[in-house]
């Protein structure tokens, strides 16, 4: 691996990263906001899997970070989801990768409703406890858009080496 | 499957080990949490971090911004003129009411002169924007395009041109988050204006509706009573219109009467909202109560 070539993988994380953080907090009309896919963490899934070497558990932990930020809930929630999600990837990196996407894609729903439950625990112990079901619609919503990530990620990736 | 860029070893068996990587900043998060949750103690650093995410909300803005400059340059003359002319029709009529509203003040302020106790008159407000940028889904809460630069201070409250809107919540450096009155984990301390009752307000979760749930089946509350806020949280001055009651049950065999009502402020429409700055009601300490029992 060269040097110009690591520079390259992490310009790409980056540019994900950013689209992901605004496409986070665009405005949606309700039902859609309800139904807001959990793109960034599918994409530290994605580079946890990819690129192990520079999405790491700190990148991971500072995309939650990022999340907590924007918006506006408690700092180091999402940050604790993310890290703890991140944590299984990296566990299970070398199984994962070699995966069908079918099967891919139902680990990353396993990690999803972690996630969830993660945040959802979480907001119950800090007090704002949402228990209405549709806060498990993302969960859904984010599984069925793995394939397309992958897709489109992929290709990208392929195609620029 | 996912394709591996260039170097796709694994991270175990390299640097720290993934357990302690996960322990450490495991603990970071809970310490984080417990810090901002527990005392706010984190707002310094919220402030310059929602600088650094600020870009991100100019981005998400842009389009609307676009769409806004683009639509107002080519309106045409005649909705222009129509317009003017309701607007001026407007201001006319607003402005014979302020003309009572000036005379009130004043006999007002006189009248409290009398009694010595100089409630919050004077107060400063600024105009602020409400950014385009979805927050929590189901969370009423709002991000504005002013922060600590301007001195907004958490805890501030917001109002519109109707009513009370909400309160600040989070203070960035230029930005700032509001949540409403209709949040779930919001509430006001409000009086009914026509008899005084003091109740609290308190957010459902549904943006056109408040429940009181602490009045008493005895009240005296009917349909289209006017709430006010009643000062009594020291956060939203003494006054301000909240909302107005829509829905009053009375079960003889409970104890609180079921209430409703309906936000004045439009909080779904708002473009705009008024952050005040109140000088807070001077609250004598219980040694100036008693020199003032003693004269």
């Amino acid at each position: 691996m060269s040097v110009s070539d690591g520079r390259i993988g992490r310009l790409r994380v980056t540019a994900t990263v950013v689209i992901a953080l605004i496409l986070s907090v665009l405005p949606l009309p309700h039902w859609m906001d309800l139904a807001r896919p959990y793109l960034l963490l599918l994409l530290v899934i994605y580079w946890s899997l990819s690129a192990p070497r520079i999405a790491g558990l700190t990148f991971a932990w500072l995309c939650g970070m990022a999340i907590d930020v924007l918006k506006g809930t408690t700092l180091g929630q999402h940050a604790l989801a993310f890290l703890l999600v991140s944590f299984l990837t990296h566990k299970f990196q070398l199984r994962m990768r070699i995966f069908p996407l079918s099967q891919q894609t139902m680990t990353v729903l396993l990690l999803l409703l972690l996630y969830e439950f993660v945040v959802f625990w979480t907001d119950g112990i800090i007090g704002y406890p949402v228990t209405a079901w549709t806060r498990w619609i993302p969960v859904f919503t984010s599984t069925l858009l793995w394939p397309v990530v992958v897709g489109i990620l992929d290709t990208w990736n392929r195609r620029s080496r | 499957m996912v394709t591996l860029s260039s170097d796709s070893r694994p991270i175990i068996g390299r640097g720290p080990p993934l357990g302690a990587g996960l322990f450490f900043l495991g603990v970071i998060s809970v310490f984080m949490m417990a810090l901002d949750h527990r005392g706010g103690y984190l707002e310094t650093v919220r402030l310059w971090m929602s600088a650094a995410a600020s870009p991100i909300y100019a981005v998400v803005q842009t389009p609307a911004q676009v769409w806004n400059w683009v639509t107002g340059n080519f309106s045409d003359r005649e909705r222009l003129r129509t317009e003017n002319a309701q607007l001026t029709e407007q201001l006319r009529v607003t402005r014979t009411q302020l003309l009572r509203f000036e005379a009130l003040n004043e006999e007002n302020r006189r009248l409290r002169e009398i009694r010595e106790a100089s409630q919050g008159l004077s107060e400063r407000t600024l105009i602020a924007e409400i950014i385009n940028v979805s927050v929590q889904p189901f969370r009423h809460m709002v991000v504005i395009n002013k922060g600590a630069d301007d001195g907004v201070f958490r805890g501030q409250p917001v109002l519109d041109a109707f009513g009370v809107v909400g309160q600040v919540m989070q203070v960035g450096k230029s930005t700032a988050t509001l949540i409403l009155i209709t949040d779930t984990e919001h509430a006001v301390p409000v009086q009914v204006n026509r008899t005084g009752i003091r109740s609290i307000a308190v957010g459902t979760g549904d943006g056109g509706r408040l429940s009181l749930p602490y009045m008493t089946v005895e009240s005296d509350v009917r349909r289209g009573d006017l709430l006010v806020s009643s000062g009594l949280d020291e956060i939203f001055p003494a006054g301000y219109p909240v909302a107005t009651v829509t829905k009053v049950e009375r079960n003889s065999a409970d104890t609180f009467a079921l209430v409703e009502a309906r936000p004045l402020a439009q909080l779904d429409r708002d473009r705009e909202v008024l952050l005040l700055w109140a000088n807070k009601p001077k609250v004598p300490t219980p040694e100036e109560a008693i020199e003032a029992v003693k004269k």
